[in-house]
This record gives structure tokens, C-alpha cells and sequence, in this order.
């Protein structure tokens, strides 16, 4: 019973092949077959879905003076490792050194004056809770290479 | 004969006696070793993370805050568990800790703690007695293992090394700043956003001169007034 079906394959395969090659000579279907080779990943070298591997010698900078602005209105960047410290609802780890009530014991950055405004641009009593996230925009440097090589330099009027 | 049986009889009682003596004392002794020994092990097996977390209020809780802190893993593989910090390790103070413990025992029973609700509801009172225990004893069970006498602050970082030797010379001791360290945080006042109803910052950062001796709190406010006198005098003449 399985002999059958078993010769039946390379005649298959030979119509198929028939099909695809009559099918490539239309210009529709040669735009396809350029576009399906090419296999999406990350630039670290991974599937689009998958995690990033994890880097090779990424480790969290240790504790430095603070960093100078790149440009402009820059967010200023975390110049000390921040493992452990988390921000949750009842507690945000950031604002217990660098909040206004605690920056001169501990020494920290006070939180920009900026952050007392509220969307609309009003003055607040306190840090807008919009703010409260702070490493969405400040971020703890690490030694990773970049992955893209680039011309940035720092805008002029900071340089030193 | 007479007088030599008495005095056989009296000889042969006195060793009965003596050797009584020595065997209840035998006996005193192994049942000493045996019921000190009993006691110190079913001690130390309360003393384990084991029994810590059979209850589920533990388990549930604190525990699985406690697992992603660097007290349970960490680079060199040394962890402290449950008692390390909530036990003393010296005798009297343990017995002291474990007599008090019983008072949680009513509590599971009572079932103060025993969903995630109530207990988070519980989070600031529950942490605040830690608090103060640690406060107390200024922070015995951290210096345990981590003794500031033998910090080397050329290892630290800028800001560790910083705080550590403006902190212990005002006086301060781990749990001052070090607070949730290994388990989550009750809500703690921070100045951002509206009142979320947690701790105030007085609670949270104590201050370690308004706690010092009113001797000290006189002469801080001599200091203030010496200070304040000048810049009255430079208003007064502008």
C-alpha cells in the first residue's frame, strides 16, 4: 500500500518545481523571493521575539563623580550602580537620597526643579507624580560596547 | 561479735549509701546532658529557616521579598537566613526573643496575618517593632557579620564610604538608613504626588541629633543662636 504513494513524490516535486519556476518569471513574485531570505534579528544577534543575550562583561559601573551633559536638556546619567534598588508603589529607593528632604544629608543631586511642574505646566508643592519613574529617562552606566558605531560628539557650548 | 557485726553493718550501709550517692549523681548528670541537650536541639530547630517559613504568613510574605535581596543570593554564596537577623545568637537574649516569639505563635493562631491583605495592612506596625529591636540593641544582629570597625573605605564607593563615616560618627547604627534592605517597604511619605497615608520621614530617617542627650540639644541650639545672630545683625543693617 505504501509503494504507491512513494513513487507518486518525485512527480510531485517535479510539478511543484514546474510551478515555482513558471511562477518566478512574473515581476510580483520575484519582489517576494527577494524580501523572504532575509532572517529579522536583533542587534545583539538574536530573534526579534527572543530575549537579548546576555552581553559578555556588561557590569554596572561602579560609583563615580557625576557625569557632564552629552547635549542639551539631557537627562543626567546615574553615575553609580543601581542594582537593589527598586521604585515601587510604596517606595522609590531614588527619591530617599536625591528628594529635596534628603539630598543635603546624603550628599545626592536634588531632583531638578522642573519635576515640580505637572503637565499642563503648573507649579506643584511636590515632585509631580508623572516623575516618578526616574530611570525611564535617568539611566546607571554600564561598560557595553555600542553596538553601532557612530559620529556622535557633545554639543559644543558644554564642552569644557 | 556483737560489736564487730554493728560495726560491719554500719560499714556495709555507709557504702550502700555512698554508692546511692554516686549513681543518683551519675544519674543526675547523664539526665542533665539529656534534657539540656533536648532543649538546646528543639531550639535550634525553631532556629531554622525551615520552620521560619512553614507558616504560611512567612512563607508567602516576607519570605519571597527576602529571595531577590542580595542577603539570600549573592556572589559568594554565603546567605543569611531567617534567625541570623531576627534571632540574637547569644543565650540570654535568644531565650529572651524566643519567649517573646510565643506571642506571635497566638497571633497565627488568631490568623492577624494570614492573608496577603491583612498583612500588608500590618507592614508598617510589623516593621516599625523591627525596627526598633534593631535600634536598641544597636543592630546586633547585623554586626553579626558585618562589624564597621573593620570597614576598609578605600574599598567602598564614594558614596558608601561617605555616608558610612558621617553616619557612625553622629552616632548612627545599620538600621538608621539600612531599612528594607530584605524585605519589601511599608508606604513611606517621599514628597511626590498626593498623601499615600505611609510612614513620615521622622519615622523612616530618624534624626540622630534630635535623639541625643539634652546636653548636646542645648549647646545645638547655643550654636543655632550664635549662628542666627549675625545674619540678624547684617538684616538689621540693611
Amino acid at each position: 500500500m505504501k509503494n504507491p504513494i512513494r513513487s507518486t513524490r518525485p512527480l510531485l516535486a517535479v510539478l511543484l518545481a514546474l510551478s515555482l519556476g513558471s511562477s518566478a518569471l512574473s515581476p510580483l513574485a520575484m519582489a517576494a523571493d527577494t524580501a523572504a531570505p532575509t532572517k529579522l534579528q536583533s542587534l545583539r544577534g538574536a530573534e526579534v521575539p527572543a530575549m537579548d543575550p546576555e552581553g559578555e562583561g556588561t557590569r554596572n559601573e561602579k560609583d563615580r563623580a557625576p557625569i557632564p551633559r552629552n547635549y542639551l536638556q539631557q537627562p543626567p546619567l546615574i553615575p553609580h550602580s543601581t542594582k537593589g534598588y527598586n521604585i515601587t508603589k510604596n517606595f522609590n529607593k531614588c527619591l530617599d537620597c536625591h528628594s529635596w528632604t534628603r539630598y543635603k544629608e546624603t550628599g545626592a543631586t536634588k531632583v531638578s526643579i522642573t519635576h515640580f511642574k505637572n503637565r499642563d505646566g503648573q507649579e506643584m508643592a511636590n515632585i509631580s507624580p508623572r516623575r516618578y519613574f526616574c530611570v525611564q529617562c535617568h539611566v546607571p552606566q554600564s561598560d557595553a560596547k555600542p553596538l553601532v558605531n557612530n559620529t556622535f560628539q557633545r554639543a559644543q557650548g558644554l564642552d569644557k | 561479735m556483737m560489736i564487730d557485726n554493728n560495726n560491719s553493718l554500719k560499714e556495709r550501709i555507709r557504702e550502700r549509701v555512698q554508692r546511692a550517692g554516686v549513681g543518683l549523681l551519675g544519674m543526675v548528670f547523664v539526665a542533665g546532658i539529656v534534657l539540656w541537650g533536648g532543649f538546646n536541639t528543639v531550639l535550634e530547630l525553631t532556629n531554622r529557616e525551615e520552620f521560619c517559613i512553614s507558616c504560611h504568613e512567612m512563607n508567602d510574605n516576607v519570605f519571597q521579598e527576602y529571595r531577590n535581596t542580595i542577603h539570600y543570593s549573592n556572589r559568594s554564596g554565603v546567605r543569611a537566613t531567617c534567625p541570623d537577623c531576627h534571632v540574637p545568637k547569644d543565650w540570654t537574649h535568644k531565650m529572651i526573643r524566643k519567649i517573646q516569639a510565643s506571642n506571635e505563635v497566638l497571633h497565627k493562631i488568631l490568623g492577624s496575618i494570614d492573608t496577603p491583605e491583612k498583612f500588608n495592612a500590618k507592614r508598617l506596625e510589623l516593621a516599625e517593632h523591627e525596627w526598633a529591636r534593631m535600634k536598641k540593641t544597636d543592630s546586633r544582629e547585623c554586626r553579626n557579620c558585618h562589624n564597621f570597625e573593620y570597614f576598609d573605605y578605600s574599598e567602598q564607593g564614594r558614596r558608601s564610604s561617605r555616608m558610612h563615616q558621617t553616619g557612625l560618627n553622629e552616632g548612627k547604627t545599620c538600621i538608621d538608613c539600612h531599612k528594607g534592605i530584605a524585605h519589601t517597604l511599608p508606604a513611606v511619605e517621599q514628597g511626590i504626588g498626593s498623601d499615600k497615608h505611609g510612614a513620615p520621614q521622622e519615622i523612616f530617617h530618624p534624626d540622630a541629633k534630635a535623639e541625643a542627650k539634652p546636653e548636646t540639644k542645648s549647646e545645638a541650639k547655643a550654636e543655632a543662636k550664635a549662628e542666627a545672630k549675625p545674619e540678624d545683625k547684617a538684616a538689621a543693617g540693611k
